[in-house]
């Protein structure tokens, strides 16, 4: 005899795993969709040439280079202003007003749309310090908006080293600037690593935060001072303008691509970090 | 007899309670100096007074002093003094690195480069240490490779490295087999010529087996302190008998 | 001495995030508030007529259209995100987990302009030709928004569930209730606070999301009731003319942005305090 409680209890089994399974199938459905229309169109030509027509025709190459170009560059700003700020949280303060006050500053920045940061992005870099559109401009504001990642991520792998190992540092004359140099930041470098690759994936989705400082030249930039489109701006302005639905595609495919190796690597340092410290 | 380190009316309190009450004593030069006790006595608040590593943690309060080499171990700067006076800590810690990083972690510290200079001062203290012969075929392996026993002895290595004159042990071989318990008590006899050891340990018989002198620490206070062999056979306050007879624990 | 100077530079490196927070509000009020206050204020909120060239400043139907398609995006996402951080937390077996979890967070690392795009050629044509109107809607954006907030819902609400202590689910075990009962009875509303956190954040993506919505919302200047009308948000509002806005039509769109952070702002600090009351 079967109660009524358990009849509830796999009746509510059934529908949430039925309603788990359908949220997993709008994930593959997406990736599946994207990847049968646009994988094809990756050829080596499309790749490494440039775009022809306004993007009608042609390659994607400039948007590459240009995602490239932005992206690191957003990493070389953020990572050590985001890891140094780690690094004071978790070594040189104990809970007080000021290391309060220096979370808040972080979560709130991580709750800052991006459409905000394309607006601070276009008057301070753009108009105000004279940048124009260009590539500096977008990874500076794009810096801004992966400092949260990078300082939340670092300071979780910094507080995850044992106290005992700085004590030994300390025990042995070490000051405290070398027991971070050598003792903490080393073996807290997988997971920081791993908030800089997870601030790289976030780099290449962005778009709103990019097309009003980076502009949509479709020309290679050769300075940070120059415009560049990045791939997912690309991808919005083929779409929104249905130029080349083919072309359309193929950007989507290799967006989803280059996030799906991004998460990738993120997860496999992850575990990699999760298990050298057990 | 020199007088290497001296506690005057030392007073520990941590968030207002208090963990050292009135010590004073004195430990001489070259001698195995045994603290024993039970567990929450301040045996280790004392030793890490004495390399200021309480100063990590707020809430800590010293008063009374607390002398290295007649100077107030405030007065020193504070990485030479722990240079000067070594820690091994109870669990052994090997950095995560080579057996060789391990050891020549304190000389880099100090500045020291040449690799050549690092590879003398890593076999001199591993011998010292009683550990080259075990582990000179796989100096570049991983230190968290070896076993508890080796680890310790590993980390006495390290602490040699940067040549103190002070060597303080806390609870060392708690948790060690009997093999490299023993291990490391000859490693005391042999070393206690070149350096002074402070002992903690919670182990009487380890205590009556290799120490010069001992002192009794009780909740905090000194209860009594002499030559091992006096509070072992004959001790004079009543709670020092029951302890070490183990009436008490 | 060198430790100290280093201490007092990492100090100054610390406060760069605060630092940027208050350069972004600074620039965007300076740059917003002048037009609202020309405007003033009531009849920048509240008037619907939005036509730029001609001096008029209202931004009613977007706050409307805002509005419309968070709750209803709430409503979908947030209920369909709540059963599967049901199922994760309580009924699925921990390899299932270790696959779903990351699974999840992939829909996190979506691209919002591919959501859009997906929206526009396989949503917005399906909802046209299923219910009518022009496909571009409330209903579309919220679908869409739906489920790019999933993976906030889940991963918040999961951890609040992770977090209640392990004795109360035991002791209500042992007394022999089943697992659906416990986490419907005890657990649940031992992690609310948790929960309605991860959907007030949702809720503040959902509003600052902008180019999946641009895509598929429709951006008409009018307020309707019906879920298969077409809306302009906030966002699509600023990002649909920022690239051809001059003068007092580019101010009056930082002036939307102020509006948008306020909200946003709002949101998120009711969602920190609800979170940090159950501490």
């Amino acid at each position: 005899m079967i109660s009524r409680p358990l009849i509830t209890q796999r009746l509510t089994w059934l529908i949430l795993a039925l309603l788990t399974f359908f949220t997993l199938s709008i994930l593959f459905f997406i990736l599946g969709y994207i990847t049968a229309r646009g994988a094809r169109v990756i050829t080596p030509e499309f790749l490494f040439s440039l775009p022809e027509r306004m993007g009608k025709e042609g390659g994607i190459l400039p948007m590459i280079v240009a995602t490239l170009y932005i992206a690191i560059l957003a990493l070389v700003v953020a990572t050590p202003l985001g890891v140094g700020t780690a690094v004071y949280l978790s070594e040189y303060t104990r809970e007080s007003f000021l290391t309060r006050i220096i979370r808040f500053g972080a979560d709130a920045l991580a709750g800052v749309p991006s459409i905000i940061f394309g607006l601070f992005g276009f008057i301070l870099f753009v108009i105000r310090l004279r940048m124009g559109w260009s590539i500096l401009a977008g990874s500076l504001t794009l810096a801004v908006m992966i400092l949260p990642t990078i300082i939340r991520t670092s300071e979780e792998a910094i507080r995850a080293i044992p106290d005992q190992l700085r004590e030994v540092s300390y025990s042995l004359g070490g000051t405290k600037s070398q027991t971070i140099t050598r003792v903490v930041l080393p073996n807290a470098l997988p997971g920081i690593v791993t908030g800089v690759i997870l601030g790289l994936g976030r780099c290449v989705a962005e778009t709103a935060a990019v097309i009003f400082t980076a502009g949509s030249s479709l020309r290679i930039p050769k300075s940070v001072l120059e415009p560049g489109r990045t791939m997912a701006v690309h991808f919005y302005i083929l779409a929104r303008e249905g130029l080349s639905m083919e072309r359309a595609y193929g950007s989507a495919f290799l967006l989803i691509l280059s996030i799906l190796f991004i998460n990738a690597l993120a997860y496999i340092l992850l575990f990699r970090f999760t298990r050298r410290l057990r | 007899m020199v007088e290497k380190i001296i506690a005057e009316n030392l007073v520990i309190t941590f968030d207002s309670k208090p963990i050292l009450k009135n010590i004073n004593l004195t430990i001489r030069a070259g001698e195995i100096f045994a603290i024993i006790g039970p567990a929450h006595s301040g045996k280790t608040t004392f030793l890490r007074a004495i390399n200021r590593l309480i100063e990590n943690t707020p809430g800590f309060v010293r008063t009374g002093s607390l002398l290295l080499d007649k100077r107030d171990v405030r007065q020193w700067d504070v990485d030479t003094l722990r240079r000067k006076v070594g820690l091994i800590f109870a669990t052994p810690i090997p950095l995560p690195g080579t057996i060789f990083d391990n050891v020549a972690y304190g000389p880099r510290l100090k500045g020291i480069r040449n690799l050549r200079t690092l590879a003398e001062i890593v076999e001199r203290s591993l011998r010292a240490a009683f550990l080259w012969d075990e582990v000179k075929d796989r100096l570049f392996s991983s230190a968290l490779r070896l076993s508890g026993g080796q680890q310790q002895r590993l980390c006495i290595a390290r602490t040699l490295a940067v040549d103190p004159e002070v060597v303080m042990m806390d609870e060392p071989c708690s948790g060690l087999d009997p093999i490299s318990t023993a291990q490391i008590e000859q490693a005391l006899r042999e070393l206690k010529k070149d350096y002074t050891f402070i002992l903690v340990t919670n182990n009487v018989k380890q205590a009556a087996r290799i120490s010069d002198r001992t002192a009794f620490f009780l909740g905090g206070e000194l209860v009594e302190l002499g030559p091992t062999t006096s509070i072992f056979t004959a001790p004079k306050d009543k709670r020092t008998d029951d302890y070490v007879s183990g009436r008490i624990g | 001495m060198k430790e100290r100077l280093i201490e007092k530079g990492l100090l100054i490196v610390a406060l760069s995030a605060l630092g940027s927070l208050l350069l972004i509000a600074v620039f965007i009020f300076a740059e917003g508030m002048p037009l609202i206050v020309k405007t003033g204020f009531k009849e920048f909120i509240a008037s619907t007529r939005w036509a730029p060239t001609k001096g008029s400043f209202g931004i009613l139907p977007m706050i409307i259209g805002s509005l419309q398609v968070t709750l209803l995006s709430l409503i979908l996402g947030g209920s369909l995100g709540l059963a599967c951080t049901m199922f994760l937390a309580e009924f699925a077996p921990r390899w299932a987990v270790r696959i779903l979890k990351p699974l999840i967070e992939l829909l996190a690392g979506i691209p919002s302009v591919v959501y859009g795009f997906i929206g526009v050629v396989v949503l917005v044509p399906w909802i046209r030709n299923t219910f009518g109107g022009p496909g571009f809607s409330i209903l579309a954006a919220s679908i869409i928004l739906g489920i790019m907030i999933l993976p906030t819902v889940i991963a918040i609400s999961l951890d609040a569930l992770n977090t209640v202590p392990l004795t109360y689910k035991e002791g209500s075990l042992a007394l022999g209730a089943t697992r659906w009962q416990t986490l419907y009875r005890l657990l649940f509303p031992a992690a609310r606070s948790g929960i309605i956190a991860s959907l007030i954040l949702a809720m503040g993506r959902a509003i600052g999301e902008t180019m999946a919505v641009i895509m598929v919302a429709g951006n008409a200047l009018l307020i309707s009731a019906s879920p298969l009308a077409p809306v302009r948000t906030l966002t699509s509002n600023i990002a649909l003319e920022m690239g051809y806005a001059a003068g007092d039509h580019q101010r009056a769109l930082f002036a939307t942005g102020v509006v948008l952070f306020i909200i946003i702002a709002i949101l998120n600090t009711i969602a920190l305090l609800t979170m940090r009351k159950k501490r």
